[in-house]
């Protein structure tokens, strides 16, 4: 039986003159424009309240001070700092430590990471069980006493400048840090750098002739060996034809101190071992849990296709692993950067010592230094994380 | 992470906080019922814990002093130990009603920090600790030595001065608070502590072989340690600053915790002014008539505090010196209470 409409047909609805009220985007676009005019004027009203209040506590204010002389000394710098440079380039000393604290971080916690992870799956009980422990241990103490731990029992065991551990006479170990000699590149040096860059080039041109011609022809060709043959042999030709322009420092005792040669500050050894230490656990497990995600399947296809193990590994698990490790591993970066804060306990001159500790206290200008330190962070961080997630659609499974 | 709450909390109460003037200190203060008081995170003889828990020192003294001028009971004292990064903003934050711990009156502090020194209650100069087995006799032989020091003070400006205008090459290791810096010391990173030289013979006593280290004899700096209270109330900062002189005027009067119920009687018209006996002298600043009898006899004068916190009653053993009473050489001088 078909259903017919019996009796008054149904009001026409009048399209034209509705209100617009009930158009959803409208009304959603108007939300949107209010919700964003309150927050600005609450921020407004902040920033002008916050400045009166300053103002009436007779407490300075504004960014003028970026530009006044600083007056204290900084045991690292990255680019020439004296104590007559100003906040700013203060600032910008403590940033530049805070990124080579990270950045080395990141890269040792990584490696360490990487062997610990492979070695928990290890087939070998003693391997798995030193791993386990490693992870145990290390991520289930508080990172200050990892730096605590490893700035003053260690500090306290090595000797003094006068009495320095030597290695040959070229390398010494005491309570100031490392001193290593340091390579001075005479005139005529730029050559053997050329070297260097066109055997880099070279290697990275070579890597793609040989990706493309074996996929097309299945030819296998020997890239590492004949780069790494290359960025040797290139450069000392380079600096052998301009008859090896170069000259070693050691570094010597002289007074208190050794002087020449290149120098690691315990604090900057310290704080990079206990970073690293301690996100290596994490990291550890992220690894380990990569592997295990993928399906067991996978390496038995690529053993039943004659792949060895260690390409099993290497060509089918490891870039399959890679989609899920990445994602953590980038919280785990972030972390890294930011934990380097703690640094302030050991006196290593990065930003929260330097500009939230000394700069803060000399200046008292507690907001603008915390938000100018708190933006630093924050872009530091989005950079990484950019990076981060810009390798991670490199590396992701591409579905045709 | 306390430095970073701190200014948050500074900057949560500059954001947030109304632009009406806070009310009068001496108001709140009796409101709560107790003084709270800004220190040092112990620094034996200017304010330590004792064995007790008790805190003690000569710049905790002025606390209880001031306790006993308002309430007529120096224990009327809550402490909150500052960090020297953490000390300025927990004043200008209104989380203590005064700071009274070792810092360094200078004009850009007086300035642009929102606080106002009330008076110098110790007059210090910077100094250098140092091994014995170095066989240094003067800071002249320091040349490229390491030094440890606490981050955000004038010592760490001092020596920055001080090794720059001598020509001498120097590495500077700065530390957020007074226990790493001395351990970084103690374990052999510097060849040098410096800091005010009170504190360097303060801290010596807590070193494990105290004897192997000298302080050396060269005075780099005028380190003023003085009090601090807000800007902005006027009351309070009279208060505090003759707190103060009133210990040093019953110095100079010979008023002890031990006379001055006799001296009540004393004929002598200064005493009886100080001690409330004629006029309102106390009341025109807002405490009571009795303001310095409450002061000398519940926490005495300044030459007792001073004995027993960090002279001759103390293991410090430091002289008077510069902080003897004007009268005998010294810089310390009380304004007249009349």
């Amino acid at each position: 039986m078909a259903i017919t409409h019996e009796g008054p047909a149904p009001a026409a609805r009048p399209p034209s003159t509705s209100s617009i009220w009930n158009d959803a985007r409208f009304r959603g676009n108007v939300a949107q424009v209010v919700v964003v005019v309150v927050v600005a004027l609450a921020l407004g009203a902040m920033v002008w309240n916050a400045q009166e209040n300053l103002s009436n506590q007779r407490i300075a204010s504004g960014f003028g001070f970026l530009d006044q002389t600083a007056g204290f000394g900084l045991n690292q710098t990255l680019i020439p700092y004296s104590e007559s440079s100003s906040y700013g380039r203060a600032l910008l000393v403590a940033i530049l430590n805070t990124l080579l604290v990270a950045v080395v971080g990141i890269v040792f916690a990584t490696i360490l990471g990487f062997l610990v992870g492979v070695g928990r799956l290890s087939k070998n009980w003693m391997v798995r069980k030193v791993c386990t422990v490693y992870v145990e241990v290390t991520r289930n103490l508080p990172l200050l006493f990892h730096i605590l731990f490893w700035y003053l029992a260690v500090l306290a065991a090595m000797p003094a400048a006068r009495n320095s551990y030597s290695i040959f006479g070229e390398v010494f170990l005491n309570n100031r840090g490392v001193y290593i000699p340091r390579i001075v590149f005479g005139e005529g040096s730029l050559v053997g750098f050329v070297a260097l860059g066109i055997a880099i080039v070279g290697a990275i041109a070579l890597n793609r002739w040989s990706t493309a011609r074996r996929e097309k022809t299945g030819q296998q060709f020997p890239v590492f060996w004949t780069s790494v043959a290359m960025l040797v042999a290139l450069p000392l030709i380079g600096f052998a034809l301009v008859g090896f322009p170069l000259t070693i420092e050691t570094p010597v005792l002289r007074g208190f101190n050794f002087v020449g040669g290149s120098r690691l500050l315990p604090e900057f050894a310290a704080l990079v071992v206990a970073l690293s230490i301690y996100t290596g656990g994490f990291i550890a497990e992220i690894v380990r849990a990569g592997i295990k995600a993928v399906s067991h399947g996978q390496s038995e296809a690529a053993a039943s296709l004659g792949l060895k193990p260690s390409l099993s590994t290497r060509l089918v698990v490891i870039p399959q692993a890679m989609r899920v490790m990445i994602p953590p591993l980038t919280s785990q970066y972030l972390n890294l950067t930011k934990n380097s804060s703690l640094a302030a306990f050991i006196g290593y001159p990065e930003l929260v010592q330097v500009f939230a500790g000394t700069t803060l206290n000399q200046t008292g200008q507690a907001i603008e230094i915390i938000a100018i330190t708190m933006g630093c962070y924050l872009v530091i961080s989005l950079v990484t994380s950019l990076f981060m997630n810009w390798y991670n659609r490199r590396v992701a499974l591409i579905e045709r | 992470m306390k430095q970073f709450l701190t200014a948050l909390a500074l900057g949560a109460s500059a954001v947030f906080a109304s632009g009406a003037a806070d009310a009068a200190t001496l108001d709140q203060v009796k409101q709560k019922g107790f003084l709270q008081c800004g220190v040092s995170t112990g620094l034996p003889g200017f304010s330590n814990p004792d064995a007790k828990g008790e805190w003690t020192g000569l710049d905790v003294d002025l606390c209880r002093a001031v306790a006993a001028a308002v309430f007529d009971d120096p224990t009327k004292v809550r402490f909150s130990p500052l960090t020297a990064k953490d000390r300025f903003t927990a004043l200008q934050s209104g989380e203590v009603d005064i700071l009274s711990r070792n810092s360094t009156w200078t004009l850009s502090r007086d300035a642009t920090q929102g606080l106002n020194f009330t008076a110098t209650n110790y007059y210090d100069g910077q100094g250098f600790l140092v091994r014995k087995s170095l066989g240094v006799k003067s800071a002249m032989e320091l040349n490229g030595a390491s030094v440890c020091t606490q981050s955000g003070t004038t010592t760490e400006l001092n020596v920055a001065d001080f090794f720059r205008s001598n020509n001498l090459q120097y590495e500077v290791v700065a530390f957020q608070g007074q226990e790493e810096t001395l351990k970084a010391y103690e374990s052999g990173r510097c060849e040098v502590f410096t800091s005010d030289q009170s504190q360097l013979y303060a801290l010596r006593l807590k070193l494990a072989d105290k004897d192997e280290h000298v302080i050396l004899p060269e005075l780099i700096s005028k380190e003023p340690l003085a009090t601090a209270v807000r800007q902005g109330d006027d009351q309070w900062f009279d208060i505090v600053k003759w707190v103060h002189y009133g210990m040093l005027n019953a110095e100079e009067a010979g008023i002890t915790s031990q006379n001055v119920k006799d001296m009540l009687n004393s004929p002598n018209p200064d005493i009886k002014r100080m001690l409330g006996a004629e006029g309102n002298f106390g009341e025109q600043i807002g405490l009571t008539k009795d303001w310095l009898v409450r002061i000398v006899s519940k926490v005495g004068n300044y030459g007792e505090a001073f004995d027993r916190s960090v002279g001759k009653g103390s293991p410090l053993q430091i002289e008077r010196g510069k902080n003897a009473l004007w009268t005998k050489g010294g810089l310390q001088y009380g304004p007249p209470i009349r």
